[in-house]
């Protein structure tokens, strides 16, 4: 769009008044997280507690758990989150904002563990295994909707593709027995939806969101429809996929804590990363990169230096549509194996808030991912600690961290500046 | 968009014959012709998936070489069962509708019209949300977040329904919908701030605001001030009687007050759109930001504006439900209704009235649906499917031009990136 929201509220005034609310708006956001660890969680714990951190570790290298007293460990991460708020304040030139409040975050969730945990036990290993595996689709997805936004497409259709793809991939990964065939197919199923938006969008210029948001809605009724009447009367034979199973890596599966965690896992895992690395660096340090970039940053002189500007969205939009279906084929054969009613739950969305957070960078939204994941499973943790939070809350916490990141309060975002621009050649 | 070009005048192609003439007159450039071809390809998609579903006549299909009478009435029988199903859930026989008038036998007559009955239940909170994000639309914004309003403004309608019983009913229900249209209006106003003050993108804010509301509703459903008190299950207290949309055409029938001031809403948004200074606001943003802006538009106000009132309307969607229908929420209340608003906005083109006619085709829709699924044994998806390629083509009329060969004006309604 060629006004900027800023021209329309005033000019420059307000960006640089943004820029100044973001950088104190973070330090009150630390500030914030200090205070709930020293005067919410600190007051209402009594002097000997303790928790117990288990990290169970691969059998050849046990490592003891943690025992942490509990008052002590809150003072100290509040005191160093206060102190990361005074450095936010006065670092006026810093770019890192992100990583202070990933920082001040991580530390907040350390001690509300602590809090929430006090006299028990707290399986760190398990938090860490189902956050990494929550993130999985959250990555592939974000990944997705980036390949897409970057050509200047914006691609909400995700939580279509990921339910369409774990749809195809637990029927043709039952029906054949073959779970690499139901990988495929689950991909390309997802790819042909990205075709299908790409038609609607590219060819005949619909609205991506309204498109997008249509496709949503089909692909539920679709897989909804076609699960009650196909798969549920021939349960055993298009509904019972086997899944992948975990897969060491020699050497570095015996490292303790991190092995099993990364190094012992199925293909999806080792999948969500190579594609995360392979866009990271096609995006940034290629030909083919910089061409797509330009694309959706600005078509029309794209077109000038001689891009063809519609081929390359359209190989975007079907390419982010492949790797959402590999990021819809774990929900059913990387995990659970059957399919289910609306199984996705609206994770596509968030997946697109994953991307947004990461700012339309690969790296960002695995960053993104990771941290949704985890306050995902901490939902499950919390509940095996009969902990006194309603978990309603945490899983508030994805989204009211995109809306706050969307305002601007805590570092600006930027999308691909034809970003929803259909584009048409003169 | 000039990759659908608008050629005024432009003649149908040379050498053609006069009954081509005459048909390319009637099919050029209008929005109800486009919509009613949306409607057959829908329905001809939806009869393919039917076969696909069917195991008689897939099985049929098999032998088609050795039988292809078989595989075709096979499918005819599954296509005919399901529709007629479809029809009879949200319409009625009208045979027996006139027997039943005939009659003069109320219980009859009310059986005749239950499906009607249904259908008008159905249609009210989708007119309700779909004039709302229709509403957002002409000022330019895509309201995502019906969802999410539609949850606030049941749980505003039914706090106010079972805080204050014994109030008169003339007192308490105007007030429980007040307060159900001021908590939408709440959850509207957010992302409508948010935009004003920082450029958020209404879309992605209110969509996470629909996962806040939900998860909102599921926490408040395990308090006390909500939960029905044996608290053993996820439902509210029931709204007390006097904050209840009456019945107006028997106690067996559901329909009730909603849909009459459903209507009334339809009229008043059409009115505030094309009659008043703020709908003239609305549209002169909606249509073109800058010129509004040069004009001297207020142009922040007028977001926070559209968002409040789009969410106060979509608020009265989930207060109708409840006030009207269900006299409780539970988890996960309203469903997909709010998010049918969108379809149903897209479908009427922004326009009230053509938003209050989707609102009834899918209110019809839903209504057959269910009995699609009971008497065929047709899952009620089918009609989402439906409802999601209809508003597919619609959205995009250059499609069914392509399809059909004909000339159609316009590409749809575009809002443009993330930053606008």
């Amino acid at each position: 769009m060629s006004d900027s929201p800023s021209t329309a509220l005033g000019g420059r005034e307000l960006r640089k008044d943004l820029a100044a609310v973001r950088r104190r708006g973070l330090a009150i956001a630390l500030w914030v997280l200090a205070a709930l660890d020293l005067l919410v969680f600190a007051r209402t714990v009594s002097p000997g507690s303790t928790t117990v951190f288990e990290l169970n570790a691969p059998p050849a290298l046990p490592v003891p758990a943690l025992h942490l007293p509990v008052f002590a460990t809150l003072l100290v991460l509040g005191i160093v989150c206060a102190l990361l708020g005074v450095v936010q304040y006065l670092w006026k030139g810093n770019r890192q904002t992100y990583l202070l409040l990933g920082i001040g975050l991580a530390l907040t969730g350390v001690a509300f563990l602590a809090w929430a945990g006090k006299g028990e036990t707290v399986d760190i290993e398990g938090l860490l295994m189902t956050s990494l595996i929550e993130a999985v689709p959250l990555t592939l997805g974000a990944l997705s909707g980036l390949l897409c936004e970057r050509s200047g497409v914006i691609n909400i259709a995700i939580e279509g593709q990921f339910l369409i793809a774990a749809f195809v991939g637990a029927v043709v990964g039952s029906a054949t027995g073959n779970l690499w065939l139901g990988l495929l197919c689950g991909a390309l199923s997802g790819g042909l939806v990205g075709l299908l938006l790409a038609v609607f969008t590219i060819t005949y210029g619909a609205d991506q969101i309204i498109v997008g948001v249509v496709i949503d809605a089909f692909a539920l009724g679709l897989t909804t429809f076609f699960l009650l009447s196909l798969l549920v009367p021939n349960q055993m034979t298009l509904n019972s996929p086997a899944v992948f199973g975990p897969i060491p890596i020699p050497l570095l599966d015996r490292i303790p804590v991190i092995g099993p965690l990364l190094f012992n896992q199925n293909i999806m895992v080792y999948l969500a990363i190579i594609i995360l690395v392979i866009v990271q660096v096609a995006l940034f340090q290629t030909r083919w990169g910089l061409r797509v970039r330009a694309v959706g940053e600005h078509p029309r002189a794209a077109e000038t230096v001689g891009i063809k500007v519609q081929r390359v969205r359209y190989r975007n939009v079907i390419l982010g549509g492949i790797v959402a279906g590999i990021g819809g084929a774990s929900f059913t054969i990387g995990s659970t194996g059957q399919f289910a009613h609306n199984m996705t739950a609206g994770l596509g969305y968030i997946a697109l808030a994953a991307m947004i957070f990461g700012r339309w960078r690969p790296l960002g939204a695995l960053g993104a991912a990771l941290l949704f994941g985890f306050f995902d499973a901490l939902q499950f943790t919390l509940s095996a600690l009969n902990a006194p939070i309603p978990s309603d809350f945490l899983s508030m916490f994805p989204y009211l961290a995109t809306i706050i990141a969307v305002a601007g309060l805590v570092g600006r975002v930027v999308p691909p500046a034809a970003d929803g621009q259909p584009y048409a050649r003169e | 968009m000039s990759d659908d070009p608008v050629r005024p005048g432009a003649e149908p192609r040379a050498g053609s014959s006069v009954l081509a003439r005459i048909g390319g007159f009637f099919l050029s450039g209008n929005v109800v012709m486009v919509t009613f071809l949306a409607f057959v390809s829908a329905l001809v998609l939806g009869a393919i998936i039917i076969i696909l579903a069917s195991p008689d006549a897939m099985a049929a299909w098999d032998h088609v070489g050795r039988a292809p009478g078989a595989a075709l009435g096979r499918s005819w029988h599954a296509i005919a069962t399901a529709y007629s199903a479809l029809f009879i859930g949200s319409i009625g026989s009208p045979r027996g509708i006139v027997q039943a008038i005939a009659s003069g036998d109320g219980a009859k007559i009310s059986s005749a019209l239950y499906p009607l009955s249904e259908t008008l239940v159905s249609t009210t909170p989708l007119m309700m949300s779909g004039l709302g994000i229709a509403l957002a639309f002409r000022a330019g914004l895509f309201d995502i977040g019906g969802q999410g309003q539609l949850i606030l403004g049941a749980l505003g309608a039914t706090l106010a329904g079972f805080l204050l019983p014994g109030l008169p009913i003339y007192l308490h229900l105007p007030l429980a919908i007040v307060v159900g249209a001021a908590f939408g209006a709440a959850w509207g106003f957010i992302p409508g701030l948010l935009k004003a003050r920082t450029g958020a993108h209404e879309v992605i804010t209110s969509m996470m605001l629909n996962y806040v509301a939900l998860n909102l509703l599921t926490y408040l459903l395990t308090t006390a001030l909500f939960q029905r008190p044996p608290r053993y299950q996820p439902v509210s207290k029931a709204v007390a009687a006097t904050a209840q949309l009456p019945h107006i055409a028997g106690p067996s029938l559901r329909v009730n007050l909603g849909i009459v001031l459903a209507l009334i809403s339809m009229v008043g948004v059409a009115w505030l759109l094309q009659r008043s200074t703020l709908g003239f606001k609305f549209r002169m943003l909606g249509a073109n930001r800058e010129a509004a802006r040069v004009a001297g538009v207020n142009i922040s106000r007028q977001y926070v504006l559209a968002m409040t009132l789009a969410g106060a309307i979509v608020g009265l969607a989930g207060a109708f439900m409840v006030l009207g229908v269900d006299h409780q929420v539970a988890a996960g209340y309203g469903g997909t209704i709010g998010f049918d608003g969108i379809t149903v906005a897209i479908l009427g083109q922004g326009n009230p009235y053509g938003v209050g006619l989707s609102a009834l085709l899918f209110g019809a829709f839903a209504a057959g649906g269910r009995t699609m699924q009971l008497n065929a044994n047709i899952p009620l998806q089918l009609v989402q499917v439906l409802q999601a390629v209809l508003v597919l083509f619609v959205a995009a009329p250059g499609v069914i031009r392509t399809i059909f060969r004909i000339r159609v004006r316009g590409a749809g309604r575009v809002f443009g990136g993330w930053s606008g």
